[in-house]
């Protein structure tokens, strides 16, 4: 893909992007492309502009690349080459160098602005997802999503000094404006801190990590509760105020309906002295309409806005933040449930273009550009009268094709009832949620399901826990239309986009392989453990009750129904699809239905009668070894 | 014959030991403070020096004051904050006033037994009777048998070596990568072990020291990843045939590596070893209060405070100072025993809150001491 923007770029890249990019406004849908296109859409995913404000830097996603335009002209001065799904990018406090996190290659490019060219390229943790240089230009401080941490970084070398623990699937940095502090957020919810026998119906608890940027060290976190799925997190410039953008998911009742924010509250957490408590929770919702998938937030430099995007919805939340204040210094909440809330301090909601994510302020607060991502355009909002300006087109395919369509089908809320969710609601970046749910189907508090990842999900069916839809159009079609939208669902030639799109979805690269292909003698044991059709007595395991039988393939799954003992009271029927075994490192919790926290506890807790294969003659080091052989798969 | 060929070669070694070099004349203060400067591995000193012993006033907590119980099994010092893992909870002093972490905050068990500090991150981890729980930036979680790999759920000791965690439980001993989630077990199938009761771990960056009940003390080089193993050359026998001719006792419960010093304490003496020579404590030649020692941490390479069931004691590499209640009237007592067995009482005042002492950690030139009923705060005082 590089070295085809590489060719592109050296066979007269200037004159073609000047050709191809444009100023406009919304245009007409651009017509649909021939199926298996191969096309190399921007998918702009988060904006910046330098710190005089010349250049708008924006981070192409799925070009991987960063697009540096003039920020008065919008024509291109370079496009940068980066690493494998860039995910966030930030500059350093003086402007020299702009920082870019690769979140499949697990790098961090260093581009010289001077040079716009990449300077340096160190490897850091395991997907890396959104960077900051503290204010001495000492430490970088790098978001790990997979291991949920923050990598301490040397500035200049790259070279890691120590990981400090953030919440999992730690994916969000800010640095505060006094550099003091760097505030981290994180997409999936926290494991409960207390086992009880409800783990698996235990509301999500998320946090914001704050770290003292001195020190290096956690010095506190900001509790969020009943919070899954945490993004952008802004601090207003004299530091008095912050605020995340988060889904507050209904998932301890059954989902039912979509009315009144039947399953998803989405909000924001403001804290800071301005706020006076630890942090206050307020929708940006209103009755019938919904701020789906918050994403992106900035608060305005005079401190009088906050602006958030709304990746499902399509639109950016504009909040007045004097009336927001009042609000929550003169009203006792919460403020989650109640949809007429956000009436006393939203003070507009404009549209823009497809699956909004990142944006960014001029330093005058009088424009803010928003990355569409779905859409490969850049609106400029006049903050003076809360309009879209102007339309940034990128350049890249004229035409959509059918998995770009499918992606845009996914993140888009415009489906459902009211537009309250869309597929990217519970599959957070087509993934999962990491959150246990009660589909009403069932009936009420009936086979409870933990959400699964979508990566890999090709070729895996019957779907379901319980194998009964036997394709992924059944699965996103009546089910979904049924179950979820209470409404018109996708119109058959968006369905099969949507199909496609998701069965495109390739897993991503595996963190516990060896670079060089093979194992490590933890994983050897475990693959033997996994294969072995003998107990550790000598007796002969029953086909049916090896690993390697229903986990079987490259995928780990016969596809078959089965009952390996897991059934609870709650469920209608103990027979289940073997699950696959893609990424089953990262997707936790797991059983059907979420009761088991961690790999270990399908067997130490879950398995008593050796149903979900024989494994209570293995010891505990040999029980590790198997875990360790399944992270590789 | 393999014991013979033990015994010969520790009889040689014992010689040559009594004809090593003399350490250097111990320092002026007792915390870590003087643990700064690196010393080169060395011999016992075996020559007195004037020296003036370390007093302290004691200020002692209790459940009277804060403390969430008086069983107080171990103590951790993070800068101006303290850590005391007590029977009913994980309490921290801060700012003049105790805060209690509980299972209801997420900590593994309300018994806490061994702390240790990531000075790198700031992290906490404490090793309870149901499980290892890590506190950071106040959020607890919390690690056990069942829920990962981790061997067993009572965790006697804990160590945190770069990005490793070294964890002693009742069955075996293991290490948790934190950046890769990794559990690595140790126990009588892939190391020297032969007992799988763990008591304590030392870890560095060149070696990690494991005590083991009943196995003794085992070594693990990090660089080649070898096991090796010390043992009391008098195997199971409860007397010690030579002195100095190797670990102390079998039953080993606490050990402090520092400056490439090995400092082991058994239920049945003390021992120090640089790497070729052992120096084994008892009551009946050292200044020891007691053979029982619950615990021992090494200043540096010639200094070490011992935790027994008859007080806490100092031994500044020639000199050595007892600090209990005393044994008869519980009056507070300080005694300083020279190099020549000399014994003379110091008038104190104040003393630690019990003669049974189950941990001590460092706060510049003051120690934090944990006892069966309180912990108490030993305040330097200037001399």
């Amino acid at each position: 893909m590089r070295r085809r923007l590489q060719t592109r770029l050296g066979t007269g890249l200037a004159a073609l992007a000047v050709a191809l990019l444009a100023v406009a406004f919304w245009s007409d849908r651009p017509v649909h492309a021939n199926a298996g296109d191969a096309v190399d859409y921007a998918s702009p995913l988060e904006v910046l502009l330098s710190p005089d404000g010349a250049r708008l830097y924006v981070l192409c996603q799925q070009s991987e690349e960063v697009r540096v335009l003039d920020a008065a002209s919008f024509a291109v001065i370079k496009n940068i080459a980066v690493g494998r799904v860039p995910r966030g990018f930030s500059l350093s406090p003086d402007g020299g160098r702009l920082f870019v996190t690769n979140s499949w290659d697990d790098t961090l490019s260093v581009i010289d602005t001077s040079t716009l060219a990449v300077a340096a390229t160190w490897p850091v943790g395991a997907e890396p997802s959104s960077v900051v240089e503290d204010r001495a230009g000492k430490r970088l401080f790098v978001a790990n999503r997979i291991s949920s941490d923050v990598a301490v970084l040397d500035a200049q070398t790259g070279v890691e000094e120590k990981r400090l623990l953030a919440g999992r699937g730690s994916s969000y940095l800010t640095l505060s404006p006094g550099g003091s502090r760097i505030y981290a957020t994180h997409i999936y919810p926290n494991p409960p801190r207390v086992r009880t026998e409800q783990d698996n119906r235990t509301a999500p608890e998320s946090e914001i990590t704050v770290i003292d940027a001195a020190r290096a060290v956690v010095v506190d976190r900001i509790p969020l509760h009943r919070i899954a799925g945490v993004f952008h997190v802004a601090i207003s410039a004299d530091g008095r105020l912050g605020v995340v953008s988060e889904y507050h998911p209904k998932n301890l009742i059954p989902l039912a309906h979509l009315e009144h924010g039947g399953a998803f509250a989405y909000t924001i957490t403001v804290f800071g002295a301005d706020v006076g408590k630890a942090s206050v929770e307020v929708p940006l919702d209103e009755l019938e309409r919904y701020a789906s998938q918050p994403f992106g937030v900035a608060i305005a430099p005079d401190k009088s806005r906050i602006y958030v995007t709304s990746g499902g919805s399509e639109m950016v939340t504009v909040v007045d933040v004097p009336r927001l204040l009042r609000f929550i210094h003169t009203h006792n909440g919460p403020f989650v449930q109640d949809l007429s809330a956000s009436a006393n301090y939203v003070a507009a909601r404009i549209a823009v273009g497809r699956n909004p994510r990142g944006l960014t302020l001029t330093r005058d607060g009088r424009r803010l550009f928003v990355a569409n991502r779905m859409e490969d355009t850049i609106s400029v909002i006049d903050t003076r009268t809360n309009r879209v300006a102007s339309t940034i087109t990128l350049a890249g395919p004229k035409t959509l094709s059918v998995l770009r369509k499918g992606e845009q089908a996914f993140y888009t809320a415009r489906y459902s009832f009211q537009g309250q969710i869309g597929c990217s609601s519970c599959h957070i970046d087509s993934t999962f949620d990491g959150i246990t749910w009660d589909l009403e189907p069932d009936g009420f508090g009936r086979d409870i399901v933990a959400n699964k990842m979508l990566e890999g999900v090709k070729d895996t069916e019957p779907y379901k826990w319980t194998g009964t839809n036997p394709d992924i159009p059944t699965e996103c079609g009546p089910r979904t239309e049924k179950y979820f939208w209470r409404s018109e669902t996708f119109d058959n030639l968006t369905l099969t986009d949507l199909a496609a799109y998701i069965r495109s979805l390739e897993p991503r690269p595996n963190r516990w392989r060896l670079a060089n292909g093979e194992q490590t003698p933890a994983q050897e044991r475990g693959q033997e453990l996994f294969t072995r059709s003998v107990d550790k007595f000598g007796k002969p395991i029953d086909e049916h009750n090896r690993c390697s039988y229903c986990h079987s393939g490259p995928k780990g799954t016969n596809q078959k129904i089965s009952d390996v003992g897991t059934r609870k009271p709650t469920d209608n029927t103990g027979l289940l699809k073997a699950v696959p075994l893609t990424e089953i490192a990262l997707i936790a919790p797991y059983l059907h239905d979420g009761s088991a926290r961690t790999l270990e506890e399908i067997w130490t807790v879950y398995n008593p009668e050796d149903k979900h294969g024989r494994t209570n003659d293995l010891t505990k080091d040999e029980l590790n070894d198997l875990i360790e052989y399944l992270r590789t798969r | 014959m393999k014991k013979l060929c033990m015994i010969a070669l520790l009889l040689v070694a014992s010689a040559a030991a009594s004809a090593a070099p003399a350490a250097s004349a111990p320092k002026a203060t007792a915390g870590t403070e003087a643990s700064q400067g690196a010393q080169a591995p060395s011999a016992p000193p075996q020559v007195a020096a004037p020296q003036v012993l370390p007093r302290y006033r004691f200020e002692n907590f209790t459940t009277a004051n804060g403390l969430p119980d008086n069983h107080v099994f171990s103590v951790l010092v993070d800068g101006d904050r303290i850590w005391a893992g007590t029977e009913n909870g994980l309490a921290v002093y801060e700012n003049h006033a105790w805060r209690t972490y509980s299972t209801q905050d997420g900590l593994a068990h309300r018994a806490v037994l061994s702390l240790a500090l990531d000075k790198r991150t700031g992290d906490v981890w404490a090793g309870t009777m149901a499980g290892l729980s890590r506190i950071s930036g106040g959020r607890i979680d919390t690690y056990t048998q069942l829920n990962s790999g981790l061997s067993n759920d009572v965790v006697y000791g804990v160590s945190v070596e770069g990005e490793n965690v070294w964890v002693a439980t009742a069955a075996g001993a293991c290490r948790l990568n934190t950046r890769t989630g990794q559990w690595t077990l140790y126990n009588e199938r892939n190391t020297p072990m032969v007992e799988i009761w763990v008591y304590a771990v030392s870890a560095a960056p060149d070696k990690v020291y494991y005590a083991v009940w009943g196995s003794g003390l085992l070594e693990y080089t990090q660089k080649t990843g070898r096991w090796d193993k010390y043992e009391d050359p008098d195997g199971e026998n409860e007397i010690v045939l030579f002195k100095d001719q190797g670990l102390i006792h079998e039953i080993v419960t606490s050990v402090s590596y520092v400056e490439n010093i090995v400092w082991a304490a058994t239920y049945f003496g003390a021992s120090r070893y640089d790497g070729r020579y052992w120096h084994n404590f008892l009551t009946k030649d050292s200044g020891l209060p007691s053979n029982f020692i619950n615990s021992i941490k090494g200043v540096d390479g010639n200094r070490a405070w011992f935790c027994t069931d008859k007080g806490l004691a100092y031994y500044d590499g020639v000199n050595w100072a007892v600090y209990r209640p005393s044994l008869k009237d519980g009056k507070p007592e300080m005694t300083v025993r020279d190099a020549q067995g000399k014994v003379t009482p110091v008038a104190v005042t104040t003393a630690p809150a019990h003669n049974y002492v189950l941990g001590i950690d460092f706060q510049g030139s003051d120690i934090w001491v944990a006892t069966a009923k309180g912990l108490s705060h030993g305040i330097r005082q200037p001399q």
